[in-house]
């Protein structure tokens, strides 16, 4: 599977009377592993939603050249919350779900099954229910699931962010080994500086809401797999701290709550 | 692989098989235990009351064996229990299909709620007169009746479970390529499986509700009738009898159905 290259052109979300983003433009290339970063209500779950086809937007967003008008199995959607899995359905049949339903012969199920699960190490728990499974085998679940299907373009929401720190830092070097081993696109949305510079090829960094836009895009060049402890990371993760840190502080002196001279302490808590 | 060690694994009950059947053992203790205190408890007041007023569990018994005898109650039983079984099962078939289109399209939804609305709130009892004039003494009537006390349940607590399926299920579902008839077969139906299944066994409670009610206004045979003919022979005892025999076929039909839902069921509950 090869990945797609996404276009988003002045797009832009009202929802009630609220402008939850607006104006922004994106252009991701085929194969680009994209991280979006930024305060939460920014808007970033929006706009995956809207490569998805959850959403409809203005503007335009399209995927392959073809605007996006609805979900559809080209652009897999990977959860934070694993109930999205089908609890009456094992492992292995919820990871052929997608391929039933395009009618491909049980035989053929099985075995792309098997070949993803494989991929994603879950080939021991086929037969198990997903509230057999803990957090993090049940998210190797969705992203099997998800895979399976042969898109290109794979959205991740905040795949990790239920995880504990260890099981998540496994997780993160998987999925790196993963998207080398499939060449799609993906978008990952996150809230975690270190999550984004070990995975991205660029990060979009997000301006806070009312009105959220791209505040700022940083290209990583480091090699995979890629080391917190180098001093290019490190230099990296200030200079994104600070990006975010701005736009909290923004918020925070619109509630009343800081003052200019504040430091960007809310931005330290991410780790 | 390397990870799956490393991953927290889901904690599962590692307790001895004996240890279990120790504490199943001791649950039915308790349960024969109860219902002996309180049969002697019965036993007991009933020494100071008259017969007519409360019978004995002696006479009750003795009332029981008499109804076996000349197979009164047996065929009480089995008539009660057709018709509750006949009403139920009709009411479970059109009701979880009504709830699906009705909790599903909002055009039918609109349709059909001011009559949903309106009919929930009278309870079958206001109907067995009704009932009796438009199907007859037969059957027909009792079995209507029963399917009117089921459907509403059952149809109300579809809606319910259709209403209340995970919203990220469906986007997760239509971005692996699921139309809208196949969300319906694949992802809502069965996520509304519990909310079905609590329906169904309120239904069952209430249908024994109805059936007593309308045997008593028209009937010759069922445990309705049996309790309301005792009236006529000042025979409390068999009132006694009809009453235990009620409650002894409402927990058995409630267990068959626990059981067979929980068997055939189990990854929907």
């Amino acid at each position: 599977m090869a990945g797609s290259n996404i276009s988003i052109d002045r797009a832009g979300l009202s929802l009630g009377g609220h402008q939850i983003f607006a104006d922004v433009s994106l252009e991701i290339s085929a194969g680009e592993f994209i991280c979006l970063l930024g305060p939460s209500g920014c808007g970033k779950s929006s706009l995956l939603n809207a490569i998805a086809g959850f959403q409809q937007v203005s503007g335009r967003v399209a995927v392959a050249g073809k605007p996006v008008k609805g979900p559809g199995p080209d652009r897999g959607m990977v959860f934070q919350s694993s109930e999205v899995l089908f609890p009456w359905l094992t492992v292995q049949a919820n990871v052929e779900y997608g391929l039933r339903l395009r009618g491909v012969a049980p035989e053929q199920c099985r075995r792309d099954a098997q070949h993803y699960l494989g991929l994603v190490g879950l080939s021991h728990a086929m037969e198990k229910y997903p509230e057999e499974l803990s957090g993090g085998m049940r998210q190797r679940a969705q992203i099997a699931r998800v895979l399976v299907n042969g898109p290109s373009v794979v959205l991740m929401d905040e795949p990790f962010g239920a995880l504990d720190a260890q099981t998540r830092e496994v997780l993160q070097r998987e999925l790196d080994r993963i998207w080398r081993e499939t060449g799609c696109t993906i978008v990952f949305v996150t809230h975690d500086i270190w999550e984004a510079i070990l995975l991205a090829d660029r990060v979009v960094t997000m301006t806070a809401g009312p009105r959220a836009g791209v505040k700022s895009i940083e290209r990583i060049d480091l090699p995979h797999p890629r080391d917190p402890a180098d001093p290019r990371s490190v230099a990296l993760y200030k200079r994104l701290r600070d990006d975010i840190g701005a736009e909290v502080n923004r918020v925070l002196r619109a509630q009343g709550l800081a003052h200019d001279d504040e430091p960007a302490a809310v931005a330290g808590e991410v780790h | 692989m390397d990870a799956a060690n490393t991953e927290d694994l889901p904690l599962r009950s590692s307790r001895p098989v004996n240890s279990r059947c120790l504490d199943a053992l001791g649950a039915t203790g308790m349960y024969v235990l109860s219902i002996a205190c309180g049969l002697v408890l019965w036993q007991v007041v009933s020494g100071f009351t008259s017969p007519l007023f409360l019978p004995s569990v002696s006479a009750t018994g003795a009332a029981a064996v008499e109804l076996v005898a000349d197979g009164t109650l047996q065929r009480s039983i089995v008539a009660s229990a057709w018709r509750i079984a006949a009403g139920w099962a009709l009411g479970v078939i059109v009701g979880i299909p009504l709830g699906v289109f009705v909790g599903r399209f909002s055009l039918v939804r609109r349709l059909l709620e001011p009559y949903i609305e309106f009919f929930r709130f009278i309870p079958p009892i206001a109907f067995v007169t009704l009932a009796v004039i438009w199907m007859g003494p037969g059957e027909a009537s009792k079995i209507a009746l029963i399917f009117y006390t089921t459907v509403f349940v059952v149809t109300i607590n579809a809606i319910a479970g259709v209403q209340a399926v995970n919203p990220l299920r469906l986007r997760a579902a239509a971005s692996l390529g699921a139309g809208p008839l196949k969300t319906l077969t694949t992802v809502i139906l069965p996520s509304a499986i519990p909310y079905m299944v609590t329906g169904a066994r309120i239904a069952m409670g209430n249908s024994f509700l109805t059936v007593v009610s309308a045997e008593i206004v028209a009937a010759d045979e069922g445990l309705g009738s049996l309790i309301w003919t005792a009236r006529n022979f000042s025979r409390t005892e068999w009132v006694f009898v009809g009453i235990i025999a009620l409650g002894m076929l409402g927990f058995l039909f409630d267990r068959v159905l626990r059981v067979v839902t929980n068997k055939l069921l189990r990854h929907y509950l």
